[in-house]
C-alpha cells in the first residue's frame, strides 16, 4: 500500500469524519493542515475542480469530496468494514449519507445565517428532515444498525460535531430533548468512541469557524 | 430474480438514467410513468422524504435517489458493469458522477431562472463547469472509456436535454466552436444504442419545455 497523505482542516467537518475513517481502519497517513481561507498551491493542484479540502492523496492519486473518499477508504483498506455487506443495506446507507448532507446539514447551515421569516421556514425546513433520522435511529445503538459504528454514523457525525455550535452562531434551537431524544442518545454514543473523541475539534475554533463562515454568507448574500 | 418496477417520468434525466442501466444490464421490469404534477399514492408510499422519480423497486424494497439507484443496480445485476472495477477509478467515477449532479446540472438551470441583469454571470458560471467536464473527457470516445460508463450515463443532461434546453429557450450554451469535445462526446454519445433507446422524444421535451420559458421573464 503506498504513501496516504490527508489535506485537510481542523475545523472542517467533512475533513473530521475522514480523519475517524483512517483511524478506524488503522490506516497511517500524513496530515497536511490547509488554510481554507489562503489555499496552497498543493491543494489546488490536487483538487483543481472544487479547490476544497478534504484531498485523500494515496500514492500520489488524489480523490476529493469526503463521502467518495469515505468508500474509497472503505474499498481499498478491507480491515473493520464501515458499509453494510448486503447492497440493499448499502443503497439505504448511500441515501441517508445524501440525505443528511444535502438536507439535514444545508438547512441547518442556512437556517443560521437567514433572518426573519427565512430563517423561520429554513429552521421549520430542518426540523422536518432531522425527524426522518430521529425515526431512523429508532431502536438502534448506531446508525450502521450494529454494535459499532459505520460509514453511516461517519456521514451523520457531523451532527454531534458541530449542530450545538450552529445552534448557538445562528440563534436558534433546531434539534431539542423532547423531540430528538433518539438522536441526542446516538449523539453521545458516538461521540464516547475512543477513536471519535480523540478527534474532535476544541470548541472554540470550531465555534470562531462558523461565526467566519455565516458572517461571510450574510455578506455575500 | 424477483420482480423489478421503475417509478419514472417520461421527460426526465434521472428517470431515464436509470432505464439505460437496466436495459444496458438487460434487466426486465416493469415501468410505471408518473405525473409529476399529479403525485400517485404509489410514488408517495415509495419516497414520502423526497416525493420524486425515480424509485427503484426490487424485491419489495424501494431505492430512490438516481446515483444511489445506479450503484445498486451495478451491484445487483453483473452484465456490462457500468463502475470501473479499480477502487481508484471507481472514486473518479463517483466524483465526477457528483460533480455532474451537484456543480454542472445546477449551474445550467440557475441560468434559466436567474433574473436578466444576474444571467451574464450564472452563464460565465456554468461555461466554466462545462469547461472542467470537456478537461476531463480530453480525447477518450466517452467518459468511461471505450464504452459508456457511469458518468456518460449520469451525464446524459448534458447529451441531450441541454441541446433541447438550448433549442426551447433560443439559448446557446454548447456548440461545436465553445466545446468541441464535448460536442464529439455528444454525437457519439446520441448515436450509442442503449442511449437511443432511452430518450425521450425531442420534439415533445421540446414542446415540454417551451412554456416553461416563455413563461418567465426570458428573453435571450
Amino acid at each position: 500500500m503506498g504513501a496516504v497523505k490527508l489535506i485537510g482542516s481542523y475545523t472542517s467537518l467533512f475533513c473530521t469524519r475522514v480523519e475517524w475513517a483512517l483511524k478506524l481502519k488503522g490506516v497511517q497517513y500524513e496530515y497536511l493542515e490547509e488554510d481554507v481561507f489562503n489555499k496552497s498551491p498543493l491543494l489546488l493542484q490536487h483538487n483543481p475542480v472544487h479547490k476544497k479540502v478534504p484531498v485523500l492523496v494515496h500514492d500520489d492519486k488524489p480523490i476529493a469530496e469526503s463521502l467518495v473518499i469515505l468508500q474509497y477508504i472503505d474499498e481499498t483498506w478491507n480491515d473493520n468494514t464501515l458499509l453494510p455487506q448486503d447492497s440493499y443495506e448499502r443503497a439505504m446507507a448511500h441515501f441517508w449519507a445524501k440525505f443528511t448532507e444535502e438536507k439535514c446539514l444545508m438547512e441547518t447551515f442556512t437556517a443560521a445565517w437567514k433572518d426573519g421569516e427565512e430563517k423561520e421556514k429554513a429552521i421549520e425546513s430542518a426540523q422536518e428532515s432531522f425527524a426522518f433520522l430521529e425515526k431512523l435511529i429508532q431502536g438502534k445503538k448506531f446508525f450502521s444498525g450494529e454494535d459499532k459504528i459505520g460509514y453511516l454514523d461517519l456521514a451523520m457525525g457531523w451532527i454531534p460535531l458541530c449542530l450545538e455550535i450552529m445552534e448557538e452562531v445562528g440563534g436558534m434551537k433546531l434539534v431539542d430533548a423532547e423531540k430528538f431524544p433518539s438522536l441526542l442518545e446516538w449523539a453521545r454514543n458516538f461521540t464516547e468512541i475512543p477513536l471519535i473523541k480523540e478527534r474532535l475539534p476544541p470548541r472554540d475554533a470550531l465555534a470562531n469557524y462558523f461565526h467566519k463562515i455565516v458572517s461571510y454568507k450574510r455578506s455575500n448574500k | 430474480m424477483a420482480e423489478v418496477k421503475l417509478l419514472g417520468a417520461w421527460g426526465s434525466p434521472f428517470s431515464r438514467r436509470v432505464e439505460m442501466a437496466l436495459k444496458l444490464k438487460g434487466v426486465e421490469y416493469e415501468y410505471i410513468e408518473e405525473d409529476l404534477a399529479d403525485k400517485s399514492p404509489l410514488l408517495l408510499k415509495c419516497n414520502p422524504i423526497h416525493k420524486k422519480v425515480p424509485v427503484l423497486l426490487h424485491n419489495g424494497k424501494t431505492i430512490a435517489e438516481s446515483l444511489v439507484i445506479l450503484e445498486y443496480i451495478d451491484e445487483t445485476w453483473k452484465t456490462n458493469p457500468i463502475f470501473p472495477e479499480d477502487p481508484y477509478d471507481k472514486a473518479m467515477a463517483r466524483f465526477w458522477a457528483k460533480f455532474l449532479d451537484d456543480t454542472c446540472m445546477p449551474a445550467i438551470w440557475k441560468i434559466m431562472w436567474s433574473k436578466e441583469n444576474q444571467r451574464e454571470k450564472a452563464i460565465e458560471e456554468a461555461i466554466q463547469h462545462l469547461k472542467t467536464l470537456e478537461n476531463e473527457l480530453k480525447d477518450k470516445k466517452f467518459f468511461g472509456g471505450e464504452t459508456i460508463g457511469l458518468v456518460d450515463i449520469v451525464a446524459n443532461f448534458i447529451g441531450f436535454w441541454l441541446g433541447a434546453v438550448q433549442e426551447a429557450s433560443g439559448m446557446e450554451l454548447v456548440n461545436k466552436e465553445n466545446f468541441p469535445v464535448l460536442c464529439r462526446w455528444i454525437d457519439e454519445y446520441v448515436n450509442c444504442s442503449v442511449v437511443k433507446q432511452n430518450l425521450p422524444p425531442r420534439d415533445e421535451l421540446i414542446a415540454f419545455l417551451q412554456p416553461r420559458f416563455s413563461a418567465s421573464s426570458w428573453k435571450y
